[in-house]
């Protein structure tokens, strides 16, 4: 077990600092001189573009060789600085995203675990029963091969224009300020309702679909005929299909993480909803690099994160590597 | 005549017996096919450019405008069309890219083992993490001007891992197989071990992972386009959709802009998947018990 945390540690390790790495890039490589494209573009008043343009100088450390700017770069990061933002000058970029990542917690979180977890439990309860085989089959990979954004578009049409149900901009109404109050959370909630069933629906059919072909290999594999043939009860049998098909589905959570962020980040665009992903587009149509730095370490940062969560769940639940009887 | 080949040829009858009465398959392939020959020959029905601004603005279907026209007069059924046929190519680009790839390191990293597939290990789980569309700012930030070709490349380098992973696991299952071995002893070269001896053994596995790198791909292109990190010339799908968002469309009410190209993609990347467990039914006598 310590064999298999190291190794995950270490690539995790190499991960990030290859990432941070590109990210030190972002703005040091572009093309010409990134400060003047940059103010440029931003268009800011003269005088607010002076003093930016020495500020970004003096940030750059232009005047130090490239291995100090890197260095420099390490040791900023780890202060908790990113520099500010063209778009949203003068505020700092770590407090443009302390603003916006509470959003994307609370949208992405619960569509994230629910998806997985009502995918999972519809699709082990469907595998083999015939009816439910046979609507859940099409539904679910029209779900999983649905475009994100395209459900989202679909949803905002139907239940935010057609029907008016549901507000499809922002994460709260314009007229009102966020404050403690039955009202506000309500507006919040309504909010946030459609974005988060358009991530969910297509995590869900996706989860689904995998659990019940999953469950339909191990009803096949020797272990359940065995017990079958001894007479064991049906559902005993699922229990224990059930158990060994929920573990590539751990694996494949891990694996779906990135496709799921950008699903994540177009779905915000959609419904201008606040969060990372929203930011990220105002940042890169800006072309305001330190915002696309604190953005892209961010993501990195969570990705990484939520896998090495993953890791320590899948030890938890699967009791050959808890016992160092497989590597990895 | 061998027996061996003979038996080969038996079995390949078999999987055409079964692959032409299953359903899923069947019906995967009709959407496919269809999809693929209205991107092939749509054109033929239409004057216009995809970007010509032709007539009306935001008018409904007509018989003059089948899909409409966007909010500054665009023929729809133009751009889906040629849409159409950009997605088409980002899936076999793209997906064929990422499966060949995959092969390569699955392939290697299995057969060789030791040190070499550790280190390909690390390369896979790296790629893997990474969120690619992180990558692609940069890139685009590069690039003023962006083709179809560059996008499908760029998926393919960065959708591999997965499938590298798979069919290292199924390389590491069948070399230690007699078949190999017996190659092994006779002194063949381990490419060759490879190449004759162990892909041709999970044909049906290399298949099926290129259809689902297939829609992949052609979901990932939509994304990127979809936030402006797409080709910058031409039109495509994801495209479409981005241009009805902001324009307004779904305030205006103008449905026939952004329904017609995201349920076409949903209709071929579903399909595609249902193919897949189609083909997985052909191929595993398991599963077909249904």
């Amino acid at each position: 077990m310590r064999r298999y945390f190291g190794r995950k540690l270490l690539i995790y390790l190499v991960t990030f600092f290859l990432a941070v790495t590109i990210d030190w890039m972002i703005p040091r490589f572009m093309p010409g001189n990134p400060v003047q494209n940059m103010l440029a573009r931003a268009s800011v008043r003269p005088e607010a573009a002076e003093a930016m343009y020495g500020y970004y100088t003096k940030a750059f450390g232009l005047d130090v060789p490239v291995w100090k700017q890197y260095l420099n770069f390490w040791v900023a990061l780890f202060h908790g600085d990113l520099g500010t933002s063209v778009y949203l000058f003068p505020q700092p970029v770590s407090k443009v995203l302390r603003e916006s990542i509470p959003y994307d917690i609370f949208l992405l979180l619960p569509a994230i675990l629910l998806s997985w977890w009502a995918g999972n439990k519809f699709g082990a309860f469907a595998a083999r029963t015939k009816r439910l085989d046979n609507t859940l089959l099409p539904i679910g990979y029209i779900l999983t091969a649905t475009p994100y954004m395209w459900l989202g578009i679909l949803l905002a049409w139907a239940f935010g224009v057609v029907f008016d149900i549901f507000p499809i901009a922002g994460a709260y109404s314009f007229s009102m300020q966020p404050h403690w109050s039955w009202a506000f959370v309500w507006d919040v909630l309504k909010h946030w309702f459609l974005p988060f069933a358009s991530l969910f629906l297509v995590g869900f059919g996706g989860w689904a679909i995998g659990m019940r072909n999953m469950i339909i290999y191990e009803l096949e594999a020797d272990y359940s005929h065995y017990m079958e043939a001894l007479g064991a009860p049906r559902k005993l049998v699922r229990k224990y299909a059930f158990r060994n098909a929920i573990l590539p589905q751990v694996t494949g959570l891990a694996l779906q993480l990135g496709v799921i962020v950008a699903g994540a980040l177009v779905t915000e665009v959609v419904f201008s909803y606040p969060g990372i992903g929203y930011l990220l587009l105002a940042a890169i149509q800006n072309q305001d690099y330190f915002l696309i730095q604190g953005c892209f370490l961010f993501i990195i940062t969570g990705v990484l994160l939520a896998n090495f969560l993953i890791d320590i769940v899948y030890v938890i639940v699967d009791p050959r590597i808890r016992r160092g009887m497989v590597g990895e | 005549m061998t027996p061996t080949t003979k038996n080969a040829k038996k079995k390949r009858n078999e999987f055409v017996y079964f692959a032409l009465r299953n359903t899923k398959l069947k019906v995967g392939a009709v959407v496919v096919i269809t999809f693929l020959i209205v991107a092939m020959l749509g054109t033929l029905f239409t004057e216009f450019e995809p970007r010509e601004y032709v007539g009306p603005m935001s008018e409904a279907p007509s018989s003059e405008y089948w899909f409409g026209t966007t909010f500054f007069g665009q023929d729809v059924f133009t751009q889906f069309v040629v849409g159409l046929r950009a997605t088409f190519m980002v899936g076999a680009i793209g997906g064929g890219l990422a499966t060949l790839i995959g092969m390569l390191i699955g392939f290697v990293a299995g057969y060789r083992g030791g040190a070499v597939d550790e280190s390909l290990n690390v390369v896979t789980n790296i790629v893997l993490v990474v969120p690619s569309f992180a990558i692609l700012i940069i890139i685009a930030a590069y690039l003023e001007v962006r083709g179809l070709m560059m996008e499908s490349i760029f998926i393919g380098l960065t959708a591999w891992p997965w499938t590298a992973r798979a069919i290292r696991a199924q390389t590491l299952s069948l070399k230690s197989r007699e078949f190999v071995d017996m190659a092994r002893i006779s002194g063949m070269k381990p490419m060759r071990i490879i190449f004759t001896e162990i892909a041709p053994n999970m044909m049906s596995y290399l298949v099926m992972a290129f259809i689902l790198q297939f829609g992949g791909s052609i979901l990932i292109a939509a994304t990127l386009d979809f936030i402006g990190l797409g080709p910058t010339t031409g039109i495509s799908l994801g495209l479409m959709m981005q241009n009805a968002v902001n324009w307004g469309a779904l305030q205006l009410g103008l449905w026939w802009w952004f329904i017609p190209p995201g349920a076409a993609i949903a209709a071929i990347v579903g399909a595609l998947y249902i193919m897949n467990v189609g083909l997985d039914e052909v191929f595993n006598p398991k599963l077909r018990e249904m």
